[in-house]
Formats: C-alpha cells, sequence, structure tokens
C-alpha cells in the first residue's frame, strides 16, 4: 500500500493553549480513516494543519512522500492536491454554484473555462445538483450546500479529502443525503481523513478509527474493535457518554 | 423583513406614520406641518429686515439673470466629480488591499498605507487643493501640469482616497475568515483570494455608504473653486455676486447642488434598506 499521508510528531499552539500534543497519522492511499473525540480534543485543528491552513509549531506533514511542511515549500501547489470541507460549508455567497465549483480549477489549476465548467457539471450530474447549476448558495437547503461544497472540492481531482465535521451544522433530515455522497466517494476508492461525530457512519464506512483525546491519538484500530472492545478507558469514557445520548 | 420592502420604496417618513397612526395620523402631522411651516413664514416676512434680506439673497430678477450662467458652470462640476470619482474608488481600493496584506514581509506596503490615509484624513481638504492647486504649478517642474484645475483634482483626489480606503477596508474586514480559509484551500493564492472572493464581497457590502462620499464629493468639488481659474458653479456665483452686489446667485448655486445631491441621497437610503433587509432575510452565512 502506498501511503497518502504521513503526520509526524506534530505540535500546535494557539497561544498558550496547546491543542495538537504530539500526532502520528499515517493514512494509505484509498483508506479512510475516521478521527473520533469530543469537541476541542484537536480534530479540527489536525485536519486544518494537514491542508496547511494553520502553520505546524513542530513536527512535519508528508503528501504522498513529500514533505509539505516547512518554508521552502510551495504550499498553495501542495493545497491544490488535498480538498477539505468545512463544518459550515463556506460556500462563495456571491457566486453561483457553477462558479463556485469551477473558481479552484480555473484559476488555481489554469484550466480553460470551458474545460472547468464541463468538469463541474459532470460532477453536479452526479450528485444530483445539476439543476441548481444556476442559483446561489443562499437559495439552496444546508444538505445541498453542504453537497456542492464537497463537489467543490472534488473539482480539484485531490489525492486526500479531509471532511471537518460536514454533518454538525446540519438538520437531522439532511444528514442523510450528505453521507450518501461521502458513502459513495468511499466506495470509488477516495482517500478521506474525517472528523466526525456520527459514530454510526463512522463505524460503517472507517477503515480504521482514531480516537483523539486532549490533543494526543488515544487509541486506533478497525471499527469494530474501537467500538466493541475499547482499551482505553478514556475512549471508553467517551463512547458511554455517546451512548448514554443514544448517537451510537 | 417583508415589511421593509414596500415601505422602503417610497418616503418612508410619510409610510412609517400611515402604518403607525392611521390616515387620521397623517392629517393632523399634514396639518401640524401646515401651522408651524406658516408661522414660520409669517415671521420671517413680518420681521424688520426682511425686505433686505429678500432683495439681496432671493432676488427674482438676479435668479432669473444669473441661474443659466450658473448651470452652465455646474456642469464643470459634474465633471471634476465623475472625473474624481474613478481615480478615487482606484486609488482607494489600492490602499485598502495594501492595508490587508497580512505577515511581516508587507509590513512597509502596510505602513506606508497608513501614513497616507493618516496624512489626508488629518489636513482639512481645501488645505491640500490650496497646496497643491497653488503650490506645484509655482515650482514650474518640467513635463508636470501647470494647471491650477489639474492641481485642484488632484488634491480632492488624494483626500477623498483616504476616506474611501477606510471604507473599503471595514468592508474587507467584514467578510469572514472562514471565506479565505476556504478560497486558500481550493490552492488559491493570497491574492487570488482577495480577487475573486474578498473584495468582491467587500465592495458589495459597502456600496451605500461609498455613496455617501459620493455625496459629499459632489459637493467638494466647489472646494476646487479657490484654485481655479475657469470657473465652475462657485466660482461663477462668486463672480456675479461681486458684479452685482448681490447673494443671490450664490443661492442660485446652492439650488444646483441640492439638485443633484437630495435624489442621491434618497438613493443611498434606499440602496441601504435594501441591503438591510437582504442580510436580515435570507443569508445563511
Amino acid at each position: 500500500m502506498t501511503e497518502a499521508v504521513r503526520v509526524e510528531g506534530v505540535h500546535k499552539s494557539f497561544g498558550k493553549l496547546e491543542v495538537l500534543k504530539g500526532v502520528d497519522l499515517s493514512l494509505a492511499e484509498h483508506e479512510v480513516i475516521c478521527l473520533i473525540g469530543a469537541s476541542g480534543s484537536g480534530k479540527s485543528t489536525l485536519l486544518r494543519c494537514i491542508d496547511l491552513l494553520e502553520p505546524v509549531d513542530s513536527g512535519r506533514i508528508l503528501l504522498n512522500g513529500e514533505q509539505i511542511t516547512g518554508d521552502a515549500v510551495d504550499q498553495n501547489r501542495a493545497r491544490r492536491r488535498m480538498g477539505i470541507v468545512f463544518q459550515a460549508f463556506n460556500l462563495f455567497p456571491h457566486m453561483t454554484v457553477l462558479r463556485n465549483v469551477t473558481l479552484g480549477p480555473s484559476e488555481a489549476l489554469d484550466l480553460p473555462r470551458r474545460q472547468a465548467e464541463a468538469r463541474a457539471l459532470e460532477l453536479l450530474e452526479r450528485f444530483g445538483l445539476a439543476d441548481k447549476r444556476d442559483d446561489y448558495p443562499d437559495r439552496l437547503s444546508g444538505g445541498q450546500q453542504q453537497r456542492v461544497a464537497i463537489i467543490r472540492s472534488l473539482a480539484m481531482q485531490p489525492a486526500l479529502l479531509l471532511l471537518d465535521e460536514i454533518t454538525s451544522a446540519l438538520d437531522p433530515e439532511l444528514i442523510g443525503e450528505v453521507l450518501e455522497v461521502i458513502r459513495e466517494l468511499a466506495a470509488a476508492g477516495m482517500t478521506m481523513l474525517i472528523a466526525t461525530h456520527e459514530m454510526g457512519f463512522a463505524r460503517d464506512i472507517a477503515h480504521r478509527v482514531c480516537f483523539l483525546d486532549a490533543g494526543r491519538i488515544v487509541e486506533e484500530g478497525p471499527p469494530d474493535q474501537i467500538f466493541a472492545q475499547p482499551q482505553s478507558p478514556r475512549t471508553k469514557q467517551f463512547l458511554q457518554r455517546i451512548i448514554e445520548a443514544g448517537r451510537l | 423583513m417583508t415589511e421593509l420592502e414596500p415601505t422602503s420604496r417610497r418616503s418612508r417618513l410619510v409610510g412609517d406614520l400611515f402604518r403607525r397612526e392611521g390616515a387620521k395620523g397623517v392629517a393632523v402631522a399634514l396639518l401640524s406641518t401646515a401651522v408651524v411651516l406658516f408661522a414660520i413664514g409669517w415671521l420671517v416676512v413680518h420681521s424688520k429686515n426682511w425686505p433686505a434680506v429678500k432683495d439681496s439673497f432671493f432676488n427674482a430678477q438676479e435668479f432669473r439673470d444669473s441661474f443659466p450662467d450658473i448651470a452652465q458652470k455646474f456642469v464643470r462640476n459634474i465633471e471634476y466629480f465623475l472625473i474624481g470619482e474613478v481615480f478615487i474608488l482606484s486609488l482607494a481600493l489600492f490602499l485598502a488591499v495594501l492595508r490587508s496584506l497580512p505577515g511581516p514581509v508587507f509590513f512597509p506596503l502596510r505602513a506606508l498605507a497608513i501614513t497616507y490615509v493618516d496624512l489626508f484624513r488629518g489636513i482639512p481638504t481645501i488645505l491640500v487643493i490650496y497646496i497643491l492647486g497653488f503650490g506645484v504649478p509655482s515650482l514650474g517642474l518640467r513635463g508636470v501640469p501647470v494647471s491650477a484645475t489639474f492641481w485642484g483634482l488632484v488634491g480632492l483626489v488624494l483626500s477623498y482616497s483616504a476616506y474611501v480606503s477606510e471604507v473599503y477596508r471595514a468592508g474587507i474586514e467584514s467578510v469572514h475568515p472562514s471565506q479565505v480559509g476556504s478560497a486558500r484551500s481550493l490552492g488559491l493564492t493570497r491574492l487570488q483570494a482577495l480577487r475573486f472572493v474578498i473584495v468582491p464581497q467587500a465592495v458589495r457590502r459597502v456600496i451605500p455608504p461609498l455613496l455617501n462620499d459620493f455625496v459629499a464629493l459632489q459637493k467638494d468639488t466647489a472646494l476646487v473653486a479657490f484654485v481655479v481659474a475657469v470657473p465652475e458653479a462657485f466660482k461663477e456665483a462668486q463672480i456675479i455676486q461681486n458684479a452685482d452686489f448681490n447673494f443671490t446667485p450664490l443661492v442660485a448655486a446652492a439650488l444646483l447642488f441640492l439638485l443633484i445631491t437630495v435624489p442621491l441621497t434618497r438613493l443611498v437610503d434606499w440602496l441601504s434598506a435594501r441591503e438591510r433587509g437582504r442580510r436580515q432575510g435570507g443569508a445563511v452565512l
């Protein structure tokens, strides 16, 4: 198996608050890893560090064996090979759906307009949003907006997709349509690192689950093992709370 | 916010009253307005100095004679306004973008932009126009225009750019940082993120305050009168006033400015109300 991403000893602080306290993680191509853990455990920060939206304090990150952290690297080039989808969608409100999706390919990848649009339309078609191409984001439901955000990332044809609690801001009845998209991507072999609170979904889709607590990966393994026989007391405690909340 | 729509199209002053108080309320308001206006009018007309005031400020004959000349020169004010505005909008945006560049590398550019804004916001516009309009032509530099009008206009542009750049900056800062994150995560450079994502959203948001500055600029074109050789409306009115010993031409000039600025102000109000309605209405983000 080829390694898609490697995270080595990553530390990250915001002011005095140390959010990541030495994270090591390796993700193979076509692998799907779910990051679980309480809010504030560092899931989002880890994803943002991998996407180079936050500089790491120490440690390094490799993408397809190539180091992407540090000053000597063209970070824009590295970012083009990864996609990230945010909890709050973060679509560009002043652009139509189509323009949202073509912006990256045409400006960052220098694709001719026609080619960028063909690529975008193919994706919109595939995920049932072709009829929304000329709508502005505020005309769409949350679920539709999030699907457009996923498509916006996919249009860059990334080697890796980072998903940051992408269903947390959605009404319960809209979560299904978004998770369906992710299932389809997983089936198609997309490499994904997913921070999620949807334990059922994680159990379903992940090849491996990593439990983050206070900035460290406390436990990792296949979903059956993590959910059925967690080893660490912290993992047990976390899962117990999830079960009590009726989320597993 | 659906309520806002119909009322914001018309005069909200009367519209609100009608909604709150009904037809009777409007009737009372009209009546009391008429009484107040009549009382003020009566007092003014019957004051001791009214005949003299009327003759030197509101002389109908003088108005008829001077108005066409002043109106003709007023075209220059509109010209100054339009030309000035183009340069102001571009220079101000440039300054605002410079000031929003992040990181230590861009410190000198940021410092430069801040110095510029501090300087030109701190000096009265009329002084800038005076210094440039009289100062630069007197230097007799080769290859530099000697027209006082040109330099007066430059002064106006420099001064207003400082104000307008602050309006832009407020707009840029009002765009949520997650929008930058979104753009950068697609692999766009800082400048591309500014160009495609931040600035377009910022400009949309600041259109009403920008138009406010338009209104102010339209009036302040009269300041160029202090340095120009070729008269615009204010200067022309002054010339006639000096010749006829009558202030009516100045009132005529004032009226011309009002003809432009009042509709422009109403337009700004309308746009602001619409923008407010839109923001509170839909928009998920």
